[in-house]
C-alpha cells in the first residue's frame, strides 16, 4: 500500500538566508497549513494526511521547519545557536504559503504551532482564513532547566523524548506513543531547546490577544487534558482573552493529539474543519 | 509502602536495563516523612531500602510531597499527577543534588517509579 502523501522540497529565503525546506502534501480543496510541535517534524500529521474525511475537502500541507526533519539548517548553521523567534516563525509560515500559492489557508498548529497561530491571527488576518490551535496558549512559564536538552552529559535524543514522554496521555496507543517520541529522538542537537526559546520566553503573546478579531479570523483552540505544558487552564485563559474564540478541552489526550491518538482527536477536529472549510 | 520487590520488578521490565545501562547512582527517594535509598548499578536496581536515619549518603534526591506521591501511584493517576515532570511543574516533586544522572536516564527513572503503581492498585 502506498499512501497518498507526496513529499517535495522548496527553495526559499527566510530572514534573508537561502533555505531548503521539505514539505508533504495530500488532498485537494481549501488550503490547510499544518505546523508541528517544537523539536519534532511534519510526520506528526501522518494520520490526518491519510484521513479521507479531511483530504477530500482540504489541500493539506505539512512542512518541516528549518533545522527539523528533512529541512536543513541554513548554510553557516555551525557557527550559530538556533533560537526560534516569533518574527521568524510567522515569517516562515507566510513564506511557505506564498511559495505554494496558497489562497488564505486555514492554519493549524500544535504547541509552538498552536502558539504562532495566535500571532498569525493577530497580525496577518488578511493572509489567512482561520486558525486552529492544538495545545495552544499565549505563554508557558519554564518549569525545568532546558539546558539539559542540549548538554554533553546527556544524550540529546533520549533526554528530549523523555522530557516530553509524560505529555502523552496514558491511554494513547503504544505504537503512536513511541512513534511520537522517536521524532523527538531524531531532532538535531539544540533544536528542541532553540524552539523553546520562543515557547517559554521570547514568544509571550499575551499582549497581542486583544488584537485578534475573530470576525476576520476565527479561532478554535483544542487542548488535551493530560498536557501539563500547555495546561487546559492555560488554553481556557487564552480563549477568554479572545472574544469569539472557541475552546474545547479534550479528554484522554495529551500534548500531541494528532500524533499520539488521532482517533481521539478526530471527533473534536472534524466539526471545526467543517466550519472553517465553509468560510468564504 | 514496600519497595522490597522493586529491584525484581525493575529487572523484569522490558527495556529498562537498556535505558539505564550507564546509570550508577545512589538516589534518595523521599515521600513526605518516609525515605529510601535506591542503589543503582549499570541500570540494575541493586536495593531499595529505608534510608538510614543518620548520615544517609546519596548522589541525588527525589523529594515528593506525600499527597503528590500518593496520587502519582494511583492505578490511573489523574491529569497533572501522572508523570514525574508533571509533579515537578506543580511543585509536588523536587529533584536535588547531581541532576545529571536523573536527566541523562529520565526514561529509567520514569519507568522504574511507575512500577510502584502495582502496589497502590
Amino acid at each position: 500500500m502506498i499512501e497518498p502523501v507526496i513529499g517535495r522540497y522548496m527553495r526559499l529565503d527566510l530572514e534573508g538566508r537561502p533555505h531548503r525546506v521539505y514539505f508533504e502534501e495530500a488532498g485537494q480543496g481549501v488550503p490547510l497549513l499544518l505546523l508541528h510541535t517544537a523539536g519534532a517534524d511534519g510526520r506528526q500529521w501522518r494520520h490526518l494526511m491519510n484521513d479521507e474525511a479531511v483530504t477530500s475537502r482540504f489541500r493539506c500541507i505539512a512542512f518541516d521547519m528549518p533545522w527539523h526533519g528533512k529541512s536543513s539548517p541554513p548554510e553557516g548553521w555551525h557557527a550559530d545557536e538556533y533560537r526560534l523567534t516569533t518574527a521568524a516563525y510567522t515569517g516562515m509560515a507566510l513564506a511557505v504559503s506564498r511559495a505554494l500559492g496558497l489562497d488564505r489557508p486555514v492554519v493549524m498548529g500544535c504547541s509552538i504551532g498552536g502558539r504562532i497561530v495566535l500571532d498569525l491571527a493577530a497580525e496577518q488576518a488578511g493572509a489567512i482564513r482561520a486558525v486552529i490551535g492544538l495545545q495552544s496558549s499565549a505563554f508557558v512559564a519554564p518549569y525545568y532547566d532546558t539546558e539539559w536538552l542540549h548538554h554533553p552529559h546527556a544524550h540529546g535524543g533520549e533526554v528530549c523524548a523523555a522530557v516530553v514522554s509524560g505529555l502523552i496521555a496514558p491511554t494513547a496507543p503504544e505504537g503512536d506513543r513511541w512513534e511520537t517520541l522517536w521524532h523527538y529522538m531524531q531532532g538535531g542537537p539544540g533544536v528542541f531547546r532553540g524552539d523553546l526559546h520562543f515557547y517559554k520566553g521570547e514568544g509571550d503573546l499575551r499582549p497581542k490577544l486583544a488584537r485578534i478579531d475573530t470576525a476576520r479570523c476565527p479561532v478554535a483552540l483544542l487542548t488535551g487534558e493530560y498536557d501539563y505544558s500547555c495546561r487546559p487552564e492555560d488554553t481556557l485563559a487564552t480563549a477568554a482573552a479572545i472574544p469569539g474564540a472557541v475552546a474545547v478541552i479534550m479528554p484522554g489526550l495529551g500534548h500531541f493529539p494528532m500524533s499520539e491518538d488521532y482517533a481521539a482527536l478526530r471527533p473534536h477536529l472534524l466539526p471545526v474543519l467543517e466550519r472553517f472549510g465553509a468560510l468564504p | 509502602m514496600n519497595l522490597a520487590n522493586l529491584p525484581a520488578r525493575v529487572a523484569a521490565a522490558p527495556g529498562l536495563a537498556r535505558w539505564g545501562r550507564h546509570l550508577t547512582a545512589e538516589v534518595l527517594l523521599e515521600a513526605g516523612d518516609r525515605r529510601w535509598i535506591l542503589s543503582i548499578r549499570d541500570g540494575a536496581l541493586r536495593s531499595a531500602e529505608p534510608a538510614p536515619a543518620i548520615m544517609p549518603r546519596y548522589d541525588l534526591a527525589l523529594r515528593f510531597d506525600a499527597e503528590g506521591f500518593a496520587r502519582f501511584l494511583g492505578a490511573s493517576p489523574p491529569p497533572g499527577w501522572h508523570d514525574l515532570m508533571a509533579l515537578m511543574r506543580r511543585g509536588a516533586l523536587r529533584v536535588e543534588g547531581d541532576i545529571q544522572p536523573f536527566m541523562a536516564h529520565l526514561f529509567w527513572f520514569k519507568g522504574a517509579l511507575a512500577l510502584l503503581r502495582e502496589d497502590a492498585a
